[in-house]
């Protein structure tokens, strides 16, 4: 689970520690692995006081990961929330706020302990060590992830007879390729910073603290669930873009961990009971058959 | 049926080749009014399916990107396997309290627990999207261990399994194999306690997958011990089927239960009806419990509060005063009218966790309702293992006596 794979991501952190535009996870720089581990997973910032919701992160996720480009002409898309879908990975809503029109872009959060992943029986839904949550084909289509996200994000193609999931992968393959996330990189206004979570969540609290009033002190993702890949910084409480508040701290694997340890427990006692406890009532049938009682 | 108590102590392999090809001949009337109605939906079904795996989900189901589990989970699978609960409870109750009280309706539901689940937890099948990876979980390196699923997949295989066995003695009566029979009768005891142990596993563990579904289902239902609920209510949806299954199968196939058997049933069926009692109640006051600490009075005010007050009471609490009149006063209709209502009430409790109170938020016009051709997959299912149920009672002892050869050993 997610925080064993913690013990990951040999030196990634130092090449990333610089956010200069595609030299994020160059493969040079990993020769430093052995000097530098971070213990932290790869993630996004997005702050929302800067997004004018121009909708190029949401044209660069569909080239970099050939879904059907989005018609950005089209500005009725704007005027109701939309959900991501099997065709968008990722989607930027407007809300109207008590700020006014605030823009949020929604996707995969990328959990540090992914409900969908713990879900997976046969570990479609992966957590990489890097950060991303991927599905691969192996996939049985039970639809379970669906079920333990908490944010609703994995879609499934009904109308195929082949199936997929399809979800933000925070574009893995570009990061193996040592490149960011199409839209990180497609932004043009700055409000998505990639790096090690770590240090995103450093320059989110440096961000609240230096510009007072500008921002909620709310980090949403820092703790939410366990904590997120993706975190969000707002300017009015998360309820009014759509986030869900209620969902508590707790990474989602844990809700299901107490069932899965009375397992093995079970497997060992109630045998054991049982066999115990049919020793005892057959003994008692054969003393009742030598004294002549009924038999059976 | 062809008596075989007079065949000899062994047979050689094409003999019972040539009394298995006699046997698939079709017994008794063929157009009777239920072989008239279940065949052409069983028909319609098979056409169905076909269409299902050739077009996908989407062209049968009305399953959507929110409600990702319909009927064929929520009634199919959660449903169909708590009805099969009265095979654990049963076989506990015989083969290791070794009560003989309860030895004649036995097998009975030792089948009708294997049917369900080769059928009803075989819908899942249906419901896979990329069925063709259903063997992942079994071979191949990427095994999900910490999937509450992946536990219940591997049970429900190793769980029809062991219920095989545990009905196998009639298949090698039924072939007049005596020393198979022998071998077999003595794998009993031991199909029977690894069964239970599973059976615990994976009624609960079929509760403990929504566990993660933490803030979709309504609170009144969502809570951490659904797991132990859903044991809990196997026990008594299980003992329910087998007094409502047992009314039916003593109409249609009573010529084959002897004087005897007749005659003890009236006590079986109180029996059962003081146990439902029983499980009912501790099932009741869990509720209870649960809902007091969970704080939830003001959501009883609301609509869903009703309902959940209708479940609880009506198809809980009602049913389980019921049983213990009829088993008091030895009232098989007051009975068999608690049997009834505790199904719907497991029909409406799982739907309820699966489907109903599932993003209660939804509005109605966007909420998940089952299409007709999801009912009539659903049906055709339920009508074939009827079928198979019924090949089977008319060819091997299940209500019958066994031949007298293996009388001294079961």
């Amino acid at each position: 689970m997610g925080i064993d794979r913690r013990t990951f991501l040999k030196g990634l952190g130092v090449g990333v520690a610089s956010l200069a535009p595609g030299s994020a996870l160059l493969p040079a720089r990993l020769e430093a692995g052995e000097v530098t581990v971070t213990k932290e997973f790869m993630g996004v910032l997005v702050d929302t006081t800067r997004c004018v919701g121009c909708r190029s992160c949401e044209v660069a996720c569909a080239e970099a990961n050939k879904l059907p480009s989005p018609d950005l002409g089209d500005t009725s898309a704007l005027e109701k929330i939309r959900p991501t879908s099997i065709k968008q990975w990722t989607v930027v809503n407007r809300y109207k706020t008590e700020k006014g029109e605030v823009f949020a872009k929604k996707q995969c959060m990328h959990c540090n302990q992914p409900g969908c992943v713990s879900a997976c029986l046969v570990k479609a839904m992966e957590k990489r060590k890097e950060g991303p949550v991927t599905w691969d084909t192996n996939c049985m289509g039970c639809r379970f992830c669906m079920i333990s996200c908490p944010f609703d994000i994995p879609k499934f193609e009904y109308d195929s007879a082949v199936p997929k999931i399809q979800k933000c992968s925070m574009c893995w393959e570009r990061l193996k390729k040592g490149e960011r996330p199409a839209c990180v990189e497609a932004c043009p206004t700055e409000t998505l910073t990639f790096g090690p979570r770590r240090e995103l969540l450093e320059e989110a609290n440096r961000r609240i603290y230096g510009e007072s009033g500008k921002y909620v002190s709310h980090i949403y993702g820092e703790n939410e669930v366990g904590g997120t890949g993706y975190l969000y910084l707002a300017g009015v409480p998360f309820e009014q873009l759509g986030f869900r508040t209620d969902l508590g701290k707790k990474a989602y694997p844990e809700f299901s961990k107490g069932f899965l340890y009375s397992v093995p427990i079970v497997l060992l006692l109630w045998p054991a009971l049982l066999a115990g406890i049919h020793a005892l009532t057959k003994r008692e049938g054969e003393v009742k058959n030598k004294e002549g009682g009924e038999k059976r | 049926m062809n008596s075989l108590e007079a065949t000899a102590e062994t047979k050689t392999f094409k003999e019972v080749l040539s009394f298995i090809r006699s046997e698939l001949k079709p017994k008794g009337k063929i157009f009777t009014p239920f072989t008239v109605i279940s065949a052409p939906i069983i028909l319609l079904g098979a056409f169905l399916v076909l269409y299902r795996l050739v077009r996908g989900l989407g062209a049968v189901t009305n399953l959507s990107q929110d409600f990702p589990w319909g009927i064929w989970i929520g009634f199919d699978v959660m449903v169909g396997v708590a009805f099969a609960g009265g095979a654990y409870v049963l076989t506990f109750v015989v083969y290791v309290l070794g009560s003989q009280k309860y030895h004649s309706i036995i097998r009975a539901t030792v089948l009708n627990g294997l049917l369900a689940y080769i059928f009803y937890a075989g819908a899942i099948f249906l419901d896979l999207g990329r069925w063709w990876n259903i063997a992942n979980p079994l071979f191949g390196n990427k095994f999900g261990a910490n999937s509450v699923l992946f536990l219940i997949a591997w049970h429900f295989l190793l769980y029809m399994m062991a219920e095989f066995v545990e009905f196998s003695p009639a298949i090698a009566e039924w072939l007049g194999l005596r020393k198979v029979r022998r071998f077999l009768g003595s794998l009993t005891i031991g199909a029977v306690i690894v069964g239970i142990a599973l059976s615990t596993l994976h009624q609960s563990g079929l509760g403990a997958l929504f566990m993660m579904a933490k803030g979709k289902i309504h609170p009144l239902w969502y809570t951490e011990f659904i797991p132990v609920l859903f044991f809990v209510s196997s026990i008594f949806a299980g003992l329910s089927m087998v007094i409502f299954e047992g009314t039916i199968s003593h109409r249609v196939f009573g010529d084959q239960i002897d004087h005897q058997d007749h005659a003890s049933y009236h006590g079986i069926v109180v029996g059962l009806s003081r146990g439902c009692a029983v499980a009912m109640f501790v099932y009741f006051f869990a509720q209870l419990l649960i809902f007091i600490h969970g704080w939830h009075w003001a959501l009883l005010n609301t609509p869903m509060g009703y309902w959940y007050l209708a479940e609880m009471l009506g198809l809980v609490a009602v049913p389980c005063f019921l049983f213990l009149q009829g088993a008091r006063y030895g009232n098989l209709l007051i009975i068999r009218t608690a049997a009834i209502l505790t199904l719907v009430g497991i029909i409406v409790n799982r739907l309820n966790i699966s489907i109903i109170a599932f993003k209660w938020w939804i509005p109605l016009s966007e909420r998940y309702f089952p299409s007709w051709m999801e009912v009539v997959i659903t049906l055709a299912i339920i009508l074939t293992e009827v079928w198979v149920f019924r090949w089977i009672v008319n060819r091997m002892p299940v209500f019958r006596k066994p031949p007298a050869w293996a009388e001294e050993n079961h």
